[in-house]
Parts: C-alpha cells; sequence; structure tokens
C-alpha cells in the first residue's frame, strides 16, 4: 500500500507548477532575444513560459525574466538525502559547544608537512580571512589555532601538538606530485603511532588527525589511517563543526 | 567640489584631543619604522632602479639580489651601498647581470667606506632617481587625462573584478566601465598576500583574483586609458598594497599608473597573520610611494565589522581611521589621498539599523570632512535572498548619498554567494543610479536633529573611540593589537609572518629611495 507522495512548484495555487528565472544571453535585446528567450525557457520544460522582462546589458548581451509553468513533479520517496555524519552549527554554535562540553577552548594545531610549500589552503581555513565569506578558525572565541606554516617536519608537528595539549591536528597537502601528499600524511600517522601507541591510557588524549587537499579522495580516510579527509572547496565552519562533533563522541565514548 | 554640510554638532575640543591621542599612540610606531628596514623595502629600493624579471624558478632578481646581500654583509645598512659599491667594482655590470651572478654566488658584497661610500650613494642616487622621475611623470600623465577626459563626479562608483586572468579581467572591465564606473579594482588572488615575492608577467591561472604583476598592471592601465577615452571620463584602476610585498606593489603601482590601492595599517596584522613590525615599517614605505605617486589609498576598517559586531565595535573602525590617518600623513600623504574605509554592516534585524547607520556615516563624513571616504556595502548579513539583499544594498545606497560618501562599492546581491553574474553587475549599478537619480539633492535636506537618535549615536561612538584611544596610549599601540583589540584577533608583535624580514638600521643606513622621497637630498 503507498500513498502518493509527489510536490510540485507552487506560484499561487495548488499544482500550479508556477516558477519564475531570471538569466542572460550573449545577444543584442530585441525581438530576436525576446523570442530566442521563450524557447529557451520553452526548452527547459516552461510551457507557457512568458518573458515578463527583457533589458540590454551593453551591446552584446540581454537579461530576461521569466515566469511559466513547469510541468515537472517530483517524487519524495525518491528523495536521499546525503547527510554528512556530523551537524552544521553556526559560528555561535561551535563556541557554545566548545565550552559547554570541553570547558576549556579547543586547540587545533595545523601545517603542511615536508616538501609542501603551499599554505593557501591551510590558511584559508585557520586565518581570520577565511574562505568563501566564512571567517578561519582563528575567528573562532573557542577555539584556540596554532598554525605552524609550511614545511614542517611530521615529528615535529606531532611534538608540538603534544606540547600545545591539541586537540586536533590539521595537515593540508597541496603539492601531489609523485603521491607526495599522501607520503606525508603517512609520516604523521606514524609519528602520532610512535607518541600514543594506543588509544587508551596516555593523556592528554590522541589529537585527532585531520587532513586536507585538492587531491585527496574524501572516502579514504581509513586508508590513511586518519580520521578524516576534506577535499576541495570546505569551509572552515564545517571543519569546526566537524571537530566538535568528533570530539564530543569521544568523550561521550 | 565644497566641502560635506556638516550636521552634528561634535565638540571641536573632543575631535581634536581625539586626534591628540592617535599621534601619541602612532609616535612608537613610526620611530620604530624609521629606524628599521625590510627585505620588502630593499627589494622595492632595487624595483626603483629599474631591476626586473625573474630566474628560471620565477623568483624574482630582486629576491635574488636582497638574499645575496642579506648573507654576505645583512641588511642593517641597506642594500644600496654593497649592491652599487659591487656594480662599481665590477665596472661594466648591470643590476640584472649583477643579480644573476649573485644568485649563483660569483659575487662577493661588501660595505664601501671612504670614496667608495660616496660614489657607490651617488650612483644608487641616480639610478633610484629614474624611478621615481617615471612616477612623477605617470603622476602628471593622470592630472592631464583628468583635465583632458574628466574627472566623475563623486560618489565614485567602485567595482570589482576577479576572474584570476586577466585578459578576462580586461573585457569585464571595460564592461563595467561602460556600464557606469568610475573605478576598477582588480582582486588578487587568494593567499598573494602571503607570498614573499610579487610574481612576474601577464598571469591567467589565479585563484579567486588575478595577482598583482607589474605587467597585469600596466595592461589594465592600458585597456582603461582605451575605454577612458570611450566614455569621456578617466576611470580609475585600484589594486591591493597589502601583505608581505606592500612597499614592492606600491612602486609597481607608481612604475604603472595605478590609482588608488588598499594600504591599510592594520589589515595584514589582524587579518592575514603578517607580524606587526613588519606591517607598518612596509606601510611606512608604501606610502611614502603612495604619496609621491598621487595615488589615493583605501583603508580596511570595513573588515573589522566582518569580524566584530557593526554597533558594539563602531569606536574601534574611528580609533582605526584616525590612526590610518595620522600614520599616512606622517608618510607625506595629504587629506585628499585618505580614503578611509567603513561599511554599513549592522545586522538589519536590529531596530532602527538604518538610523544607526546613518549615524556611523556621518560621524565619519565629519571626522574627516576632506578625505575621499570609500563606503563599503553589507557583505557579513547577505545571505542567499538575493531579493532582500537587493533591497539591503539600495538602502546602503541610500545612506551613502544622504551622507556625502566620496567612494561607493557597488553591493552585489550575491555577495558571498556565488561569483557575481554579468546580470548580477548591471541590476547592482542601476540600484546605485537609481538611488543616485532619486535622490540627488536629498542631502540637503537631511538634517538629524540636533540631540536626536542620531546626532546622539555619534556623540557616543566618538567618546567610546576617544576611551579606546586612551586606553591604547597607556599601554601602546602594539599591546592593544596583541590583546584583540581590533577585530577581536590577538596578535602579539614577536610573532606572525615576515617577522625575519625585518631588520634594523645601522648608523650610517642608507636608502636612496627614502633620501628622496623625503626630500632629504640636500
Amino acid at each position: 500500500m503507498s500513498t502518493i507522495n509527489v510536490v510540485r512548484a507552487y506560484g499561487d495555487t495548488t499544482g500550479d507548477g508556477m516558477v519564475q528565472i531570471s538569466f542572460t544571453l550573449p545577444m543584442p535585446a530585441g525581438p530576436k532575444a525576446e523570442a530566442a528567450a521563450a524557447a529557451f525557457a520553452a526548452k527547459m520544460g516552461l510551457d507557457p513560459a512568458l518573458v515578463v522582462h527583457a533589458k540590454g546589458i551593453g551591446p552584446d548581451f540581454t537579461f530576461f525574466v521569466v515566469y511559466g509553468r513547469s510541468s515537472v513533479v517530483v517524487d519524495l520517496d525518491e528523495i536521499v538525502v546525503a547527510e554528512r555524519e556530523y551537524p552544521l552549527l553556526t559560528t555561535k554554535e561551535i563556541n557554545l559547544e566548545v565550552k559547554s562540553r570541553l570547558k576549556r577552548r579547543l586547540v587545533v594545531v595545523g601545517g603542511t608537512v615536508g616538501t609542501d610549500a603551499h599554505t593557501v589552503g591551510l590558511d584559508a581555513i585557520l586565518n581570520v580571512k577565511g574562505f568563501a565569506g566564512e571567517k578561519g578558525l582563528e575567528h573562532y572565541r573557542e577555539l584556540r589555532v596554532v598554525n605552524l606554516g609550511a614545511q614542517l617536519d611530521a615529528v615535529e608537528l606531532v611534538d608540538r601538538a603534544l606540547r600545545e595539549r591539541a586537540d586536533a591536528i590539521l595537515v593540508s597537502q597541496v603539492v601531489t606530485q609523485r603521491d607526495a601528499h599522501v607520503q606525508h600524511v603517512q609520516e604523521v600517522v606514524t609519528a602520532l603511532r610512535d607518541r600514543w601507541p594506543s588509544d587508551s591510557g596516555r593523556h592528554p588524549m590522541r589529537p585527532l588527525l585531520v587532513v586536507g587537499g585538492p587531491r585527496f579522495d574524501p572516502g579514504a580516510a581509513a586508508d590513511l589511517g586518519v580520521d578524516r579527509v576534506f577535499t576541495r572547496g570546505t569551509t572552515p565552519r564545517e571543519v569546526a563543526s566537524y571537530l566538535v562533533h568528533a570530539l564530543s563522541r569521544r568523550r561521550a565514548a | 567640489m565644497s566641502p560635506p554640510t556638516r550636521r552634528l554638532e561634535l565638540d571641536p575640543r573632543t575631535v581634536a584631543r581625539a586626534r591628540r591621542l592617535a599621534a601619541r599612540a602612532a609616535a612608537p610606531v613610526i620611530a620604530l619604522a624609521r629606524t628599521s628596514t625590510t627585505t620588502s623595502v630593499e627589494r622595492a629600493v632595487l624595483r626603483l632602479a629599474g631591476l626586473a624579471g625573474a630566474d628560471a624558478e620565477g623568483i624574482p632578481w630582486v629576491n635574488r639580489l636582497v638574499d645575496a646581500v642579506r648573507a654576505d654583509v645583512g641588511l642593517e645598512h641597506g642594500v644600496a651601498l654593497p649592491v652599487w659599491h659591487a656594480l662599481a667594482v665590477s665596472e661594466h655590470d648591470d643590476l640584472s647581470t649583477l643579480a644573476q651572478k649573485a644568485a649563483a654566488g660569483g659575487v662577493r658584497f661588501t660595505l664601501p667606506s671612504g670614496t667608495y661610500e660616496r660614489s657607490a650613494k651617488t650612483a644608487a642616487r641616480r639610478d633610484v632617481a629614474r624611478g621615481i622621475a617615471t612616477i612623477d611623470r605617470n603622476r602628471r600623465s593622470r592630472q592631464r587625462l583628468l583635465a583632458r577626459l574628466g574627472d566623475p563626479p563623486k560618489p565614485w562608483i567602485y567595482l570589482i573584478v576577479a576572474t584570476g586572468d586577466i585578459y578576462e579581467d580586461i573585457p569585464q572591465a571595460q564592461a563595467a566601465a561602460r556600464g557606469g564606473a568610475d573605478i576598477i579594482a582588480v582582486i588578487r588572488s587568494t593567499g598573494q598576500s602571503l607570498l614573499d615575492y610579487v610574481p612576474e608577467g601577464a598571469t591567467r591561472d589565479g585563484f579567486a583574483g588575478t595577482y598583482a604583476t607589474q605587467e597585469n598592471f600596466r595592461l589594465m592601465r592600458t585597456a582603461l586609458d582605451e575605454v577612458s577615452r570611450e566614455v569621456g571620463r578617466y576611470v580609475r584602476l585600484t589594486n591591493y598594497a597589502s601583505g608581505l610585498c606592500m612597499p614592492e606593489i606600491a612602486t609597481l603601482a607608481g612604475l604603472e599608473r595605478l590609482d588608488m590601492m588598499l594600504n591599510d595599517c592594520m589589515y595584514g596584522i589582524i587579518f592575514r597573520d603578517i607580524n606587526p613590525q613588519r606591517t607598518f615599517i612596509d606601510q611606512r614605505f608604501s606610502r611614502q610611494i603612495h604619496s609621491r605617486a598621487g595615488i589615493i589609498i583605501n583603508t580596511g576598517e570595513d573588515n573589522y565589522l566582518t569580524t566584530a559586531d557593526a554597533v558594539d565595535a563602531a569606536h574601534t573602525v574611528i580609533v582605526s581611521q584616525l590612526l590610518n590617518e595620522r600614520f599616512g600623513l606622517e608618510a607625506g600623504l595629504e587629506d585628499w589621498q585618505l580614503g578611509l574605509g567603513h561599511a554599513f554592516e549592522i545586522n538589519p534585524e536590529v531596530p532602527e539599523q538604518f538610523r544607526l547607520e546613518l549615524a556611523h556615516a556621518q560621524l565619519v563624513r565629519e571626522l574627516f570632512p576632506n578625505a575621499p571616504l570609500k563606503y563599503m556595502p553589507p557583505t557579513k548579513h547577505m545571505t542567499g535572498d538575493v531579493f532582500f539583499g537587493y533591497l539591503l544594498d539600495a538602502f546602503f545606497n541610500l545612506a551613502g548619498v544622504m551622507t556625502e560618501q566620496s567612494i561607493l562599492l557597488v553591493g552585489m546581491m550575491t555577495e558571498g554567494i556565488v561569483t557575481p553574474f554579468l546580470s548580477d553587475r548591471d541590476l547592482a549599478l542601476e540600484n546605485v543610479r537609481y538611488v543616485r537619480s532619486a535622490c540627488a539633492g536629498l542631502a540637503e535636506d537631511f538634517r538629524p536633529a540636533p540631540d536626536g537618535f542620531i546626532a546622539r549615536r555619534a556623540e557616543q561612538v566618538l567618546a567610546e573611540a576617544v576611551d579606546l584611544l586612551e586606553r591604547i596610549c597607556d599601554e601602546s599601540l602594539f599591546a592593544a593589537i596583541a590583546k584583540g583589540t581590533f577585530g577581536v584577533t590577538k596578535r602579539p608583535p614577536d610573532t606572525g609572518k615576515g617577522l625575519d624580514g625585518v631588520v634594523t638600521q645601522a648608523p650610517g643606513y642608507y636608502n636612496p629611495a627614502s633620501v628622496l622621497l623625503e626630500g632629504r637630498d640636500a
């Protein structure tokens, strides 16, 4: 027994399928451009397509606003939401979580390891300046960031993390020639194992190892021996949300 | 241009006191900058003397030469004496071949004395004077073009292009100028501020922005000269003299006739973790160049409001502006060159948000009546709701017109969401055009009630600024920065990037560029 669970766009009447779109075509304004816009919208599935606004932008472009009816129907039973294993929190929530759960500031130590001199990714996540309109981890009141910069020795990085009583180590690797990024991460994993032979007993606890870079396989965390992999386009808030989530789970365990 | 209307009855004694305190807070920093140098300042000297180009790895010859000199004799005496002495001793060498030989380890630098020292100074000054003559010539060309083509009326409309590819930037910039932009800013590639060298040549591979290089500067200025003639007004070009190569980028801007440069006294410290000492030393030299080149600087106070609350931190903007003004004037800039920044960043959900914005904008306008203030649109409270964003941008434009701001950065409804579409830019310009035309004379009618909400709020912010300046004077500006006074970020004076490039001058330090720029060339 199945109930029909579908939706269509809603203008002002159930089932009317009405949508509004705007776009630019690379052609001079005029009757031909308007006809082209109507045809374009029709091919997108709008029927009827009503070109309500057309305006030339310079000699070579025209901007349109189009209203139309879309016959598209979405079956909600087929919708699968790809869920990240952690909820994306706001800056405020992240600070609050750290404060209430850790009862101290969360310490993050970051750097690029080995030959890699590229700090673009590292700074995008750590610097206040941030990335994609989000401030970096330094901006979070309840996070203490130790940005060690480029070309660190893996053992040095891990020792520093130990001294800082770090909750997490962030390793950014951009250079990927001859799989350098993977090798460098292995060095950190080995250094971490040397300092924390097993997860039990030793205090402070082993810091989380988080790696990031454009060429890492996001599903390869286990193979790499790290806790989490972040790839291109990751924002500071995603990293911070993950850290809060992973650390509070560990404490609960 | 007539000075802006006075609408607030600010107590002139409080204003004078604020300026005195800013001067006092800045004094120790200026003293440090006068007695120190940096690797980038020394590289700028070589650039003025005409050394350009890079080796096969893309590392500029100025870097190679400064590193070689530093390894042999240090930079305490400046790069000029050992370099021009080496040139004299090897006789036929020019700077470029000397740099190549030095990079290969084939030159041993020494500090000259006596007659050798005197002739090295004379030769260095002669070569550096050529670069400064180019900067002077460019300034005169700008004056000529402004007279011939016309200087657009204020507020100037400021638009950003940033494709990463200079050859894509050019047609976009020209289209923006045709659409009404008076100023084109080319945003730099992500992370360039942290490179300790200036890349070379025309570049097409920037990320979220285009590299600042001498050749990119030249290409864009040429393209804007072309479109300036077409639209019948001089279109200004802006770039960023910030980060680890601030003095060199300022120099290249002067050499290629850029018109405005982002150049803040604390931005790199707060947002990029660049060492505070390095920043202040580099900044002073870069401002001396800007002063000479007739370049308008833009300061970055708007950024504080993206990290701190725009109401609570309003006074930190005023304090930073007063400091930027003080540092700028000391370096030789004039009031018309001080494009002090501020922004429309109060949360739109705060009751009376617009009145608060008017109070802040009017306060800045009256504190700096002769400065070409740069007013920045909302960014922090722009969401994916582009329709609401468009409304908020209109209110920003309205505040800008009512309070007679000089430079309006055009707000994009897609701010922080996607790279603006061509149509987003066009809609944004239409927003400005509408407000400018519909409210053309509105500033005349804008008379906040004496003792009203706006007047009282302005007074309160100014009082808070004076309090903060007093505290900064008590503990020193470096300590205040270390404590997180600006942008809520703590930056101690002995940490951060670029500290290893800071050098204390020894007695006998010689910098031909500083001598010429400070008019000590008797």
